[in-house]
């Protein structure tokens, strides 16, 4: 019973161990904030790949595709018929894009992806990412009239968010003003437009119009009955990120609209191979929030593209395709079916591999990361052990005389050390408490804190061009806190040790004479 | 502070049958046999006690005298088996109890010695009815302290009205005077209903009049309640109120 009310008397009197309580409780903390935004990010990140990769994929070796697809899927079927909830083929293919923009030609290196929009968003969250409604509910490759999201939709609080201008009239509406703009240009000085445009519609400064030539270009393409107010290419979808860019002030620059027309060129599947060039009218943008995803991806219709490369055997009409995409059902063990698959299809020709294989590099760098940081966070709560470990040997030595009466009375060495033990319980349990409370708190409010720290220095903590995320992501995982916190109870425990041994070994007498 | 207006047999009779209720005529309570003692310092051993034999006797007020380091204090450590000797042997009730494990040493100390000491050695963090609780709080569990808490509670209580800071009870030792503090010392050393009251130069630190007072409720405790009491002093004025007198000189007794 001593032990309990000496330990809390000590507790309330010894202001030094105040200090023990804020190391512990700062590095508690730290680390529950540092694990939850890692998780938090990882999550997102995790999210974001599999949303784009489905969950399994099945691939060519060859570039130029195997031939058809209808077959394959049987096939899969066949083996981990159970397992799977959607499939898809694609085509891929390294391709150039060309934006133009005042007659100057703007080049970009992506991957043009051949997909069927009638299954493809069974497979991954390709629909989610779009930037029309209707688009997100059926992905056409039509363009639409208007209506494009001005405000992102995937952020909940448009708070938050600074609208993109330019989308507001993206579409049809865009075109065919364009058009007329451009024809009523033409009419005025029939010379071919070298300069600059003026800033059109209104308050829109930083909207140039960039396509001063691309009716006529499209007439010689085309043929002169190409008329760009009423009609458009083939539909494409491009990365948002292949034609914006974010700039200082956080806003999305577009150079090429829905309603814009780009020129795409990639290699036909046959030898030797032979680049193809064609018009493509945006008709949407792709935004996963991964920027190496949006960077470097553009969608058109499997059909038409298998058409363009060749892809299509002319006698049985059977089309190729370079890899299939699977989503399987929620419960179902990827690397299982990976491993079927790998049976059936001989890996001479077809590359099986499940989302995490993908991006096998990247999760495991994160993961390590994670842990190199838990490491060296418990490092902190350790450096705090020890701060216990010389505290205690303080008030231990303080506490001498008070030692030597309490066995006077006889109190045995074991209790005397229980005081000690309980101390650092109690300094560990309150400090894990306190710093469970701050860091929850921490991460709860870890926006609002990051605003404010923003503007206090005057320097953004938390950029969001950066990241392409518009808040700090954070998840706390229940049993990595609860880790946390019997850890630094432990070390608190096993810090105090020691001094309780001292204090439990110290001879009566000699206590009791101590000054 | 003349009269001991309660008798503590009453208040707590589960402790441990009393002194005061066993009829016999003095016998032998506490005895040393030919003890010995010396401290270390580096490879020289200085002898402290050099062959003690002596003998306490059930209800007894003895003092023992002797000047600065000549062991008296050492041989008070060893018969309250705060210590052990080097030689000899320490009797309590016949029993031989400087050789007894360290468990059974704390019971003996919890139980059956009461102890005094000049510095008081009350704990500070604890208040005065704290500090006079402490060997119950200590003999007990949590639970069964929980459980007998209002008991311990009011015996303390009335210890305190027996020695006469019963006013102080929610006070700090640092609050108190020296006179206070030892009054509050003496019923610590009572809580258990001790065999034995074994005091360290107990009025050392006060003024005369206090410390006659303190002599007076040690002299009422020893008559009334027949409390044995052992006395360290260096006073031979203090040493005049025990029954009897053992001188020591240089570790040795001095036949008076």
């Amino acid at each position: 019973m001593y032990k309990l009310l000496l330990c809390w008397r000590y507790l309330r009197t010894r202001y030094i161990a105040l200090v023990c309580i804020v190391s512990v409780m700062l590095g508690v903390a730290t680390m529950i904030v540092v694990n939850s935004v890692m998780a938090g990010f990882t999550h997102e990140m995790q999210a974001r790949m599999n949303g784009m990769l489905g969950d399994l994929i099945l691939e060519s070796r060859s570039m130029d595709g195997v031939p058809d697809a209808p077959s394959h899927l049987e096939k899969i079927r066949e083996v981990a018929g159970d397992a799977i909830a959607g499939m898809s083929p694609t085509v891929h293919v390294p391709a150039l894009m060309y934006i133009e923009i005042n007659g100057q030609l703007i080049t970009h290196q992506a991957t043009l992806v051949g997909i069927d929009e009638r299954t493809y968003s069974s497979v991954s969250q390709f629909g989610n990412y779009l930037q029309h409604p209707s688009n997100r509910e059926q992905l056409v490759f039509e363009l639409r009239d208007d209506g494009y999201d001005v405000y992102d939709h995937q952020v909940p609080d448009r708070s938050l968010l600074k609208p993109r201008k330019q989308m507001e009239h993206a579409g049809w509406v865009y075109r065919r003003h364009k058009a007329a703009l451009k024809k009523h240009r033409q009419q005025q000085n029939p010379a071919p437009l070298q300069v600059a445009d003026p800033p059109r519609r209104g308050g829109s400064t930083n909207q140039q119009n960039p396509f001063g030539n691309t009716a006529s270009a499209d007439g010689e393409q085309e043929g002169r009955d190409f008329d760009p107010a009423t009609e458009t290419h083939h539909g494409i979808v491009l990365g948002i990120g292949t034609c914006s860019y974010r700039g200082d002030d956080g806003m999305d620059h577009f150079i090429a609209l829905p309603g814009d027309d780009v020129r795409v060129s990639f290699p036909k599947a046959s030898l030797p191979p032979e680049a193809i060039s064609d018009f493509y009218t945006v008709v949407d943008f792709y935004e996963s929030k991964m920027s190496e995803y949006d960077g470097s991806f553009m969608f058109v219709p499997l059909r038409d593209l298998q058409k363009s490369r060749g892809m299509i055997d002319p006698e049985t009409g059977i089309g190729k395709f370079t890899s299939i995409q699977i989503k399987l059902q929620p419960d179902a063990d990827a690397e299982a079916v990976r491993d079927a698959l790998r049976d059936v299809f001989p890996a001479q020709l077809y590359v099986v591999s499940t989302w995490r294989d993908k991006q096998g590099p990247l999760l495991a760098a994160v993961q390590m990361e994670t842990a190199v940081l838990n490491v060296l966070l418990f490092m902190i709560i350790a450096v705090a052990g020890f701060g216990i470990l010389a505290i205690f040997t303080m008030i231990v030595v303080e506490k001498t005389r008070d030692i030597g009466i309490l066995k006077s009375l006889g109190a045995s060495g074991y209790g005397v050390m229980g005081i000690f033990l309980s101390y650092g319980l109690a300094l560990g349990i309150v400090g894990a408490g306190v710093g469970l409370a701050l860091g929850l708190t921490f991460e709860r409010y870890i926006n609002e804190i990051a605003d404010l720290l923003g503007r206090i220095t005057g320097q953004p903590v938390f950029d969001p061009s950066v990241y392409y995320f518009y808040k700090i992501p954070t998840i706390v995982d229940p049993f990595t806190v609860t880790w946390i916190c019997v850890g630094a109870v432990a070390i608190a425990v096993l810090a105090s040790v020691l001094p309780a041994r001292r204090a439990a070994r110290l001879h009566p007498v000699k206590a009791l004479r101590y000054e | 502070m003349s009269s001991l207006p309660v008798d503590i047999s009453q208040t707590a009779p589960w402790i441990k049958p009393r002194l005061a209720q066993q009829p016999q005529p003095a016998v032998e309570l506490l005895a040393t046999r030919d003890l010995f003692k010396s401290y270390r310092k580096g490879p020289l051993g200085i002898p402290v006690l050099q062959g003690i034999d002596m003998t306490v006797g059930e209800g007894e007020f003895l003092a023992i005298v002797g000047q600065s380091g000549c062991g008296k204090s050492t041989l008070l450590h060893l018969l309250g088996t705060l210590d052990q000797p080097d030689a000899g042997e320490v009797h309590f009730e016949g029993h031989r109890i400087d050789n007894l494990p360290g468990r059974s040493r704390d019971l003996l100390r919890n139980r059956h010695f009461g102890m005094i000491f000049q510095f008081y050695h009350l704990l500070p963090e604890l208040t005065t009815l704290e500090n006079v609780l402490a060997p119950a709080l200590i003999s007990e569990s949590t639970l069964g302290y929980f459980l007998r808490r209002r008991q311990h509670r009011r015996h303390a209580m009335e210890l305190l009205e027996l020695v006469g800071i019963a006013d102080r009870a929610k006070h700090k030792p640092r609050e108190m005077s020296g006179g206070e503090m030892q009054r509050a010392a003496i019923a610590r050393a009572l809580l258990a209903q001790p065999r034995v009251l074994l005091a360290d130069e107990p009025t050392g630190n006060l003024d005369r009049s206090t410390g006659e007072q303190i002599m007076g409720m040690l002299r009422e405790l020893n008559r009334k309640q027949k409390l044995t009491i052992v006395m360290v002093t260096h006073d031979p004025w203090i040493a005049e109120q025990a029954d009897r007198v053992v001188r020591l000189v240089e570790g040795r007794i001095q036949k008076v």
